[in-house]
């Protein structure tokens, strides 16, 4: 039951490594008081989980694989000091004692369990239960499981409930996104070089240098330290992207807020990009540039990120006259401008405020996620379409 | 039977009278300390993690150090810092002995509470304020608790493994090797019977009446979407002193919320608050009218 819950821990995609478990074993070993399951949800979610994040997962899996233990953890006192009490291994033979290691985590914790059930059951013959419990191997080699022994006394909340309740699933990531959830996921968009001529002074480098020197001063300079990330986002703005107004202004706050760029510009379309691109939201015909002058503007080396729910009809995107503005008519078909700038950039991502399997559902969206890699808009998509606009090149243009 | 079990285990930290912990909260605690391992401390700003290490210290007898890490800082200012430019000086205008390299050598936070005789509360405030790299600088010093200064060959190692509180306000994620070594707590967001304890420690004469209302409209703010920065519990706090100060009433919190800008820090966040209540939107009164999740 113990190893099980922590290869189901892994399953859930918790990244606890065995030094953690290790940790908690010895936490176990060490706090021998701690007498509730509550105590020992407290007490692993502290050494396994190492961010909120996950504290959700954690939960479901606690739930599963302790359900209907809990009531079982209930030992007397007397049992509980003798446990404690290490000076009773001492009887043991050095075979018994190595018989005792030779015990998975597992084979304990499952023994430990069939050993409560039958104290409970007869509770006045604890003396020979501790007898025959000499070689017991509880509280020994680091597995020592005392930490759920006891059902507490002062526990109101039980662990059961909390980890049922599931208070943690707006930490989830692949939930919510809030702005500084965005902004921490944006964060990634920074890859610091030093390029140009060498015009800063290198204090410290500066001073060693001298202090090498004998005292003679030595200027030290370097080339300035700074992101070399430069970012065009184009964003689908009106219609059937106004209901997804927060989360869409909580990552333009946070992309604004994100000094570390270079560069950053905003264009704006409606439904799709056809000729041309407005600067305002509102899409005024004094803010368009055309979308051929974004690409003699902007080099290959800017990352592109458009915004949008990819929802639109399906001649909007294929036909000829797709802009559903009749005075705009256009002579290249959507898809076909959205395949130049795929081509043009090296590295441009599509975020969708809409959950993948709605994409599935609609059709011009699937065609464009076989352009662009499409991420949903929640903190795991940001991420995921940070590190494909940093990090290594994509191989295909795969969805 | 050598001793008795309660006085084993771990339980040393019970919260202190000016500060409130949960149960997981002391439980994390004491497993750090027990452990010798750091506690890593992240939650909403203005739950009280920087606190925390101070009421420890207090609950525990031990005296403190804090280093306050900022986006400049380097690892081994923590350790030690070797002062060349006063070095420099000194033997560019003949002051004090240049010969000793020891005298220039300043031991910082970490350094000093590995040298010290007591055992110490060590604080490191805010460590994802630093360079993404920082952590890991600082992995075999925490985990063996020694470094060599360069300079003079000399091993620093603690006498007394100090308790090691981390905060991290998450701006940056911090590396999978450094968390591994941590023991992880996140604050929760204090719910209203926590926060009602919590406030009896700021302000113990508070009318019971007034509270309910004040935490109604907190816990309101608190559930709108819109809000960009929700307000936290050192905000209430500033809030509830100067409602007191005022000398505000029941009635007049009941329909309003005066002085809204210790709660919110934020313009648009006003705007849209002002804009709601401009357009008749109703400000709750009653518990009933923030939904089920109060009205268990």
């Amino acid at each position: 039951m113990f190893l099980e819950f922590f290869y189901a821990l892994r399953a859930e995609g918790i990244p606890v490594a065995i030094q953690e478990w290790m940790m908690l074993m010895k936490a176990l070993e060490i706090g021998q008081h701690a007498s509730s399951l509550m105590s020992f949800y407290n007490l692993s979610r502290a050494c396994l989980v190492k961010s909120e994040t996950y504290f959700d997962s954690f939960d479901r899996v606690f739930a599963s694989v302790f359900h209907g233990v809990e009531g079982k953890l209930s030992v007397s006192d007397e049992l509980m000091q003798w446990l404690e009490n290490p000076i009773n291994f001492k009887e043991l033979t050095d075979e018994q004692r190595a018989a005792l290691e030779m015990l998975t985590s597992d084979e304990l914790m499952r023994r430990y369990l069939e050993i409560l059930e039958e104290q409970t059951e007869r509770h006045d013959g604890g003396g020979k239960w501790i007898g025959t419990g000499g070689r017991s191997p509880f509280g020994h080699s680091g597995t020592h499981p005392t930490g759920i022994r006891v059902g507490g006394t002062s526990t109101n909340r039980s662990a059961m409930k909390i980890a049922e309740d599931r208070r943690y699933r707006n930490y989830r990531t692949d939930v919510t996104l809030d702005l500084r959830q965005t902004k921490v996921a944006l964060k990634r968009l920074r890859r610091l070089t030093r390029s140009g001529p060498a015009t800063e002074l290198d204090l410290e480098e500066t001073i060693s240098e001298t202090c090498r020197n004998g005292g003679d001063i030595e200027l030290i300079f370097r080339s300035e330290h700074r992101n070399n990330v430069r970012l065009l986002l184009l964003m689908d703005v009106g219609g059937t992207m106004d209901p997804h107004f927060w989360p869409v202004s909580r990552l333009l706050t946070a992309l604004h807020e994100e000094h570390g760029l270079r560069e950053f510009r905003t264009y704006y379309f409606h439904n799709c990009i056809y000729e041309e691109l407005y600067q305002d939201a509102w899409l005024f015909q004094d803010s368009a540039i055309p979308t051929g002058d974004l690409m003699r503007h902007y080099d290959e080396r800017w990352k592109v990120v458009l915004v949008g729910d990819a929802a639109m009809h399906p001649y909007e995107l294929m036909g000829l006259r797709g802009n559903i503005n009749p005075r705009l008519e256009s002579r290249t078909r959507g898809i076909d401008w959205l395949r130049r700038i795929d081509d043009h950039f090296q590295r441009a991502v599509w975020i969708n405020p809409e959950p993948p399997d709605y994409w599935q559902r609609t059709q011009t969206a699937n065609v464009i996620r076989s352009i662009f890699p499409m991420f949903q808009l929640t903190v795991d998509g940001i991420e995921q379409a940070v590190s494909v606009l940093i990090g290594a090149r994509r191989a295909a243009a795969a969805g | 039977m050598t001793e008795t079990p309660h006085k084993r285990g771990f339980n040393h930290f019970k919260g202190t009278a000016g500060y409130i912990a949960s149960d997981e909260l002391m439980e994390a605690v004491n497993c750090a300390i027990a452990l010798e391992r750091p506690l890593l401390i992240k939650g909403e700003p203005g739950t009280g993690k920087t606190l925390l290490a101070k009421h420890i210290a207090e609950a525990l007898g031990m005296p403190m150090e804090s280093w306050h890490v900022k986006s400049t800082s380097k690892a081994s200012e923590g350790l030690y810092v070797y002062d060349t430019i006063q070095r420099l000086n000194d033997a560019r205008f003949g002051d004090g002995d240049v010969g000793d390299i020891r005298a220039y050598i300043k031991l910082g936070p970490l350094g000093r509470t590995f040298k010290a005789e007591e055992r110490h509360v060590l604080l490191i405030d805010e460590i994802d304020k630093a360079d993404m790299e920082f952590p890991n600088d600082l992995l075999l010093e925490l985990d063996e608790m020694r470094f060599t200064v360069m300079e003079t060959g000399d091993e620093i190692s603690a006498k007394q493994r100090p308790v090691v509180i981390i905060t991290s306000n998450n701006e940056k994620e911090l590396p999978d090797a450094f968390l591994r070594r941590c023991i992880f707590h996140f604050i929760d967001f204090p719910d209203v019977e926590l926060m009602k304890q919590i406030i009896g420690v700021h302000h113990p004469n508070l009318d019971a009446a007034l509270l309910d209302q004040v935490l109604i409209k907190f816990y309101w703010l608190r559930g709108q979407n819109e809000l960009r920065k929700k307000p936290s519990t050192s905000e209430l706090i500033d809030w509830i002193s100067a409602l007191l100060r005022s000398g505000v009433t029941r009635s007049r919190l009941e329909a309003h919320i005066p002085f809204l800008g210790s709660l919110l820090k934020n313009e648009q966040d006003t705007e849209s608050l002002l804009d709601y209540t401009s357009k008749d939107g109703s400000i709750p009164r009653r518990w009933e009218d923030l939904g089920p999740k109060f009205n268990q």
